[in-house]
């Protein structure tokens, strides 16, 4: 009944003002849309093309005669291979690291009967509020002895605050203290809870953290630059910059010939390493986007 | 009488704090598991958090590594004198605060427009598309980033000197000139940084109470009115409270994309605070004074974000803590 007579009621006819308003609205996204979407497009279709086409800038919008040159070329670089390699190392166990180290000192916080939770919570949010800097920071580092080891990219920023506060949240909202108490009566030791109810309940804020984890630990360079020397410990992404922003090429003493077909293919090769860095991250986002945004929400609530 | 209360008011502190050390005990006895839990996550914080603020009485001093940090001479403010009468601070200031103050200039408000405009959207798959879209650049890493603005603003293959050259203008070197690194670096973040920014709004709008767009389409709002009265009001308080945290870090540019953006053309401009920290430092290897610098921004930035929350707390009612 009730359906029915809404049904019938005419909705308020939208004013000519609001339908011009909304059309200006719908142009504008659309614009917006292009000059995200166009960068990227430009960059893939680049490295599509023949190191010809994109050495005399025939590529406008698609790939201009077709080619794989540029990731033939890019995966059979010995270079581009261990730090790729090292990459996933690096993603893995630091991020493996990091979820730990955060569940450690997220879940004791969450918990009312965790006494002094608030100091301990203060303790960690003023190292947001301040810090000692990049030096003193780094003779830390050098005094750990973490100087050019894999460790040096693993522990110095295992955590972020930020993180902590997201996780804490949700396991405040999401895990009753009456739980924990009704598990204790029956026996049930701390770490047993949280082993077998409080981590089975919590996977939502897991994925969070792991892919917050995961893409700032596969993107970062910072931390690489300042402790690693050797070449055969760098990170992708340090690699890429060698490559890519300092433009540091091999080129000795070779023909003409030889040097110009080189020049064209590094500037194809950077196009196809734009691609082959990021494609891990783009190509696993659309699946893991809705995450991103439930963590930043849960974090939004009490920031 | 005056004493004789002092007196029991004193020996109620010590009950109380009896009490409270009663209170802690049973916690710990009872919860021993989550407190032990907690010990290597407290001593990540302790050792890199919390030793280098320590170390960092190093800027008081003529760090020597032979000599080791207590052990060095003590010299007072003289890193920071010397920081102060270099002709450099008021450039490193002045492009500190000017990059930042451009970037949440821009960075600020386009978000929230992205999100108005994007919650007035009626068609669900347009919507989901644009916001999948504008989310995506932020998982570009900073190398790539850098590396992509390098690429489309070449001198002669980047597409956008090659438009330009479509118009009959002749090419710029953008990177090479130093008041093109302020707009570069601003819109480049906006272009990262505006979908991901923008879900926090539009989280915010599905906080807002439907029955005030029904009440306000009955009475004949125009779509402009209600964005106006209920949806501006109603990411208010997130909006500030991302104001405070953007002002409070005004200070703190970001070193990684300033530092890879940099070169010798345009580092009038592009020097800023940390990256000068780092070539200082590092590079240099004059400890003492880099981390003099590095705390006299530190320092800066903790009185920044003190005050701005202190007066965002009295104006809109919103505060961090």
């Amino acid at each position: 009944m009730t359906t029915t007579t809404q049904r019938r009621r005419r909705p308020i006819q939208e004013s000519l003002g609001d339908k011009i308003f909304l059309g200006v609205i719908y142009v504008v996204l659309t614009i917006v849309l292009v000059i995200v979407l166009y960068p990227l497009i430009y960059i893939v279709s680049s490295s599509l093309s023949s190191p010809l086409a994109v050495s005399s800038g025939r590529v406008w919008l698609w790939p201009v005669d077709f080619s794989l040159r540029g990731y033939q070329v890019a995966l059979s670089n010995p270079q581009i291979v261990t730090g790729y390699l090292n990459s996933l190392f690096y993603t893995f166990f630091g991020t493996l690291i990091s979820v730990t180290l955060t569940v450690m000192i997220a879940y004791p916080l969450s918990r009312k009967s965790f006494y002094g939770r608030n100091v301990l919570m203060f303790f960690i949010v003023f190292t947001m509020l301040f810090s000692g800097g990049l030096i003193p920071t780094y003779m830390v580092v050098r005094d750990l002895g973490m100087i050019n080891t894999r460790w040096a990219l693993l522990i110095p920023q295992a955590i972020f605050v930020w993180q902590v506060i997201i996780a804490r949240t949700f396991f405040q909202s999401s895990i009753p203290d009456e739980l924990e108490e009704a598990s204790a009566i029956d026996g049930c030791s701390d770490l047993r809870f949280l082993w077998s109810v409080v981590l089975p309940l919590s996977k939502p804020i897991l994925a969070v953290l792991v892919l917050m984890y995961a893409v700032s630990q596969w993107n970062a360079y910072f931390d690489a630059l300042l402790y690693l020397k050797s070449v055969e410990l760098h990170p992708l992404q340090l690699v890429l910059r060698s490559i890519l922003i300092l433009n540091t090429t091999a080129s000795s003493n070779m023909d003409a010939a030889v040097m110009i077909e080189r020049q064209q293919m590094a500037e194809l090769l950077k196009y196809s390493l734009i691609v082959i860095a990021s494609l891990p991250v783009l190509i696993i986002y659309p699946f893991v986007q809705r995450y991103f945004v439930k963590g930043m929400l849960i974090g939004s609530i009490k920031g | 009488m005056k004493t004789a209360s002092v007196g029991q008011a004193t020996s109620a502190n010590i009950q109380r704090r009896n009490s409270q050390w009663a209170i802690a005990m049973k916690s710990i006895r009872r919860h021993w598991q989550l407190y032990l839990l907690v010990i290597p996550p407290v001593l990540y914080f302790l050792i890199f958090k919390y030793i280098p603020m320590t170390n960092a009485v190093i800027a008081f001093k003529d760090y020597n590594v032979v000599l080791g940090i207590w052990g060095s001479p003590w010299v007072g403010f003289k890193h920071f004198k010397l920081f102060f009468e270099n002709p450099v601070f008021w450039t490193l200031v002045r492009n500190t605060f000017l990059l930042s103050v451009s970037t949440i200039a821009v960075s600020f408000p386009i978000p929230i427009l992205l999100a108005l405009a994007l919650n007035e959207v009626g068609h669900q798959g347009f919507k989901r598309l644009v916001q999948l879209v504008t989310y995506a650049p932020y998982f570009i890493s900073t190398v790539v980033m850098v590396s992509m603005i390098l690429l489309l603003f070449a001198p002669r293959l980047g597409i956008i000197n090659q438009f330009i050259n479509m118009f009959g203008f002749r090419s710029i070197n953008f990177l090479g000139v130093p008041s093109f690194f302020r707009p570069i670096y601003v819109f480049s973040d906006v272009w990262q940084t505006a979908g991901y920014s923008a879900v926090i709004y539009l989280a915010a709008f599905s906080g807002i109470d439907p029955t005030l767009y029904e009440a306000a389409k009955v009475d004949g709002a125009s779509r402009l009115q209600r964005i106006r009265y209920i949806d501006l009001p109603g990411i208010l308080p997130t909006a500030v409270i991302i104001l405070i945290l953007s002002v409070g870090n005004v200070m703190a540019v970001g070193f990684e994309k300033v530092f890879l953006l940099q070169n010798p053309l345009n580092l009038s401009t592009s020097e800023v605070i940390s990256t000068y920290v780092y070539k200082m430092g590092l590079l240099n290897a004059n400890f003492s004074f880099a981390t003099a610098v590095g705390l006299f921004n530190s320092v800066v930035n903790l009185v920044l974000l003190v005050s701005v929350n202190f007066v965002a707390k009295r104006l809109a009612n919103a505060s961090l803590w």
